[in-house]
C-alpha cells in the first residue's frame, strides 16, 4: 500500500467515525469527554486565577514581582506537562483515584492543569500592574488616594488588558494540558485519541484530535472575543504595523509569552 | 565475598524493584543505561531537528511578512491558530501525511516553534534603527547585504530571546512525541506510568529538565559569542 493510499484510507476512517452518533453518546461517548474536559479546564483555570491573581496583583502593587514573573514562566516552561502529570498519577497521592465528575486521575489532572494555568496569569497580571507608569501613580498619591484606592481605581483598570491576556493564554495552556491527561490514563477526550493510537485504531486517533482541535480554536476565539468585551482601555491604535481584526489579536512582547501547548 | 555481597542484594532488595519503587535510584540509572542513553539521543535528535526546521521555515516567512504588511496578520494568524492546537491533538493530525514517524513528530514541534520565532524574528528586525538602515543604504549596502551584514546581527539579540523560549519549550513538549513513540525520554516516562516504575519517570523528567536548561545556557552563550559589541557598552 503506498504512503499516500494509506492516508486516504485514514482520512475516510476519520469521517465514518466522526459521523457514527454512537461515537458520541454514551459513558464513553464523545459528547460526555468533552463536557468533563471543558469541565476540568474551567475548575482548573478558576482556581489558578484565584490563588494567582491575588499574588501577582498585590506583588504588583508593590512594585515587585519581577524574579517571580520570569522564575515562575521559566520554570513553567522547562517542566514537561506530560512529566508532571505523570508524577502526580504515580505517586500515592493524588493517585488516579476518581473524583467526583472529573473521573479517574481527576484530582491529580486539575492540580497539574491549575500549576500550568499559573504562569500566564501572574506573569501578566504582576507585569501589568508594575507597567503602570509611575506619573500616574503619582498622581493618584496626589489626589489624596489611600493604596487601596490607588489599586482598585487606577492599576487595576490600567492593568485590565494584560490580567485579561494573562487569563486568555492561560485558557489556552489549560485546554491543551487537559488533553495530555489522557497519556497518563486521565480523563478527557485526549483518551480518544490515545486510545486510537494504542489500538492501531487511527481513524478514531484523528477523529477525536479534531474534535480537540476545533474546540481549542472555538475556546481561542471565545477567549479573545471576551478579552475585547471585558476590556476598559480602548484598544491602542496600533499606528506603525498594521492589523486587521483577526480572531486572535497579536500577544504583547514579553509579558505575553505564549503558552506551551 | 561474592557471597556475602549476593547474600546483601538478596536482604535488600535494589531500590527500583516493585516493593520499594523508590523515585531515586541510582542502580537504575546504572542497570538502563543505555536505555537511557538511546532515548536520551533521540530526545536530542528530534528537538534540534524541530528547531532547526522551524528556524528555516520561520526566516522566510518573517520576511515575507516585513515585506508584504498585507500578509503580516494572516502569517501570524495561522502560526498562532496552530499554537492553539493542543499537541496531543496535532500529532495525530499529521499522521495521514506523515505516518508514524519520528518525522511527524519533528514537522509537528516545528510548527509550534513558528509562533514565538516568526514574532521575535519581526521584532527584532524591526528593533534595528533606521537611521542604521539609511547609512548602510548610503555607504552602497544592496539589500541582501545590509539584512545580512547590518539588520540580522542587530536584531540578534531579540530573535535569540524569540530562540531560547522556542528551544526549551521544545525539549519539553517533544515528551509528548510519546503518542506515536517518538518521544525521546518522553518514551521512558510514558513506560513509567504504565508500569508504575518510579526511579525511570524521574530519571526521565530531571533529564528533560536538565536538556533544557542546558540548551538554554548554550544559546546564551552563542550569543555572547555572536554579539562582542554588547559586551564593551556594558563594561
Amino acid at each position: 500500500m503506498d504512503p499516500g493510499g494509506a492516508g486516504v484510507i485514514v482520512i475516510s476512517d476519520t469521517w465514518d467515525y466522526l459521523t457514527d452518533p454512537a461515537n458520541w453518546t454514551g459513558d464513553d461517548g464523545m459528547l460526555h469527554l468533552l463536557v468533563q474536559q471543558l469541565l476540568l479546564s474551567f475548575t482548573a483555570l478558576v482556581v489558578a486565577a484565584l490563588i494567582g491573581l491575588p499574588i501577582a496583583l498585590w506583588l504588583g502593587h508593590l512594585g515587585r514581582g519581577n524574579l517571580l514573573a520570569i522564575n515562575v514562566s521559566n520554570v513553567g516552561r522547562a517542566v514537561p506537562t506530560f512529566a508532571l502529570l505523570a508524577f502526580l498519577v504515580t505517586a500515592d497521592w493524588p493517585g488516579t483515584a476518581e473524583f467526583g465528575p472529573y473521573g479517574r486521575a481527576g484530582l491529580a489532572t486539575i492540580i497539574a492543569l491549575t500549576l500550568f494555568a499559573l504562569p500566564p496569569i501572574i506573569t501578566n497580571a504582576n507585569v501589568g500592574i508594575r507597567e503602570v507608569s509611575p506619573a500616574v501613580r503619582q498622581a493618584a498619591d496626589g489626589m489624596g488616594m489611600s493604596g487601596w484606592q490607588k489599586f482598585a481605581r487606577v492599576e487595576l483598570p490600567l492593568a485590565a488588558s494584560l490580567i485579561l491576556l494573562g487569563l486568555r493564554l492561560a485558557v489556552v495552556q489549560v485546554w491543551a494540558t487537559a488533553t495530555i491527561a489522557a497519556l497518563v490514563a486521565g480523563p478527557g477526550l485526549g483518551n480518544v485519541i490515545t486510545e486510537g493510537f494504542y489500538r492501531t485504531n487511527y481513524g478514531q486517533g484523528i477523529a477525536g484530535a479534531v474534535v480537540v482541535a476545533v474546540v481549542a480554536l472555538v475556546l481561542e476565539v471565545l477567549a479573545a472575543l471576551a478579552q475585547r468585551v471585558l476590556d476598559p482601555n480602548p484598544r491602542a491604535p496600533r499606528t506603525k504595523r498594521r492589523r486587521g481584526m483577526s480572531a486572535v489579536p497579536p500577544m504583547v512582547t514579553e509579558a505575553a509569552e505564549p503558552p506551551r501547548p | 565475598m561474592t557471597l556475602l555481597a549476593a547474600s546483601a542484594a538478596a536482604a535488600e532488595p535494589s531500590c527500583y524493584s516493585r516493593l520499594t519503587n523508590e523515585w531515586f535510584c541510582g542502580q537504575y540509572v546504572r542497570d538502563y543505561q543505555q536505555e537511557i542513553t538511546d532515548a536520551t539521543i533521540q530526545h536530542l535528535g528530534i528537538t534540534i531537528a524541530a528547531v532547526v526546521l522551524g528556524v528555516l521555515i520561520a526566516f522566510p516567512l518573517a520576511l515575507i511578512a516585513r515585506r508584504l504588511p498585507r500578509l503580516e496578520t494572516g502569517i501570524l494568524g495561522t502560526a498562532t491558530a496552530i499554537y492553539t492546537i493542543p499537541s496531543l491533538a496535532l500529532l495525530p493530525l499529521m499522521v495521514p501525511f506523515t505516518g508514524i514517524s519520528a518525522t511527524t513528530v519533528v514537522i509537528a514541534l516545528a510548527l509550534y516553534a513558528l509562533t514565538v520565532l516568526v514574532r521575535s524574528m519581526l521584532e527584532g528586525l524591526r528593533s534595528v534603527p533606521s537611521g542604521v538602515r539609511e547609512s548602510a543604504r548610503g555607504m552602497g549596502y544592496g539589500a541582501t547585504r545590509l539584512l545580512f551584514l547590518v539588520e540580522l546581527p542587530l536584531a540578534l539579540p531579540v530573535i535569540m530571546a524569540g530562540l531560547r523560549v522556542a528551544t526549551v519549550s521544545t525539549v519539553a513538549l517533544t515528551t509528548v512525541g510519546s503518542l506515536v513513540s517518538y518521544g525521546g525520554l518522553g518514551n521512558l516516562i510514558k513506560d513509567g506510568v504504565t508500569s508504575n516504575f518510579r526511579a525511570e519517570l524521574m530519571t526521565a523528567s530531571i533529564l528533560c529538565v536538565l536538556i533544557a536548561v542546558l540548551f538554554d545556557v548554550l544559546i546564551v552563550f552563542a550569543q555572547w559569542l555572536l554579539t562582542p559589541w554588547t559586551r564593551g557598552v556594558r563594561a
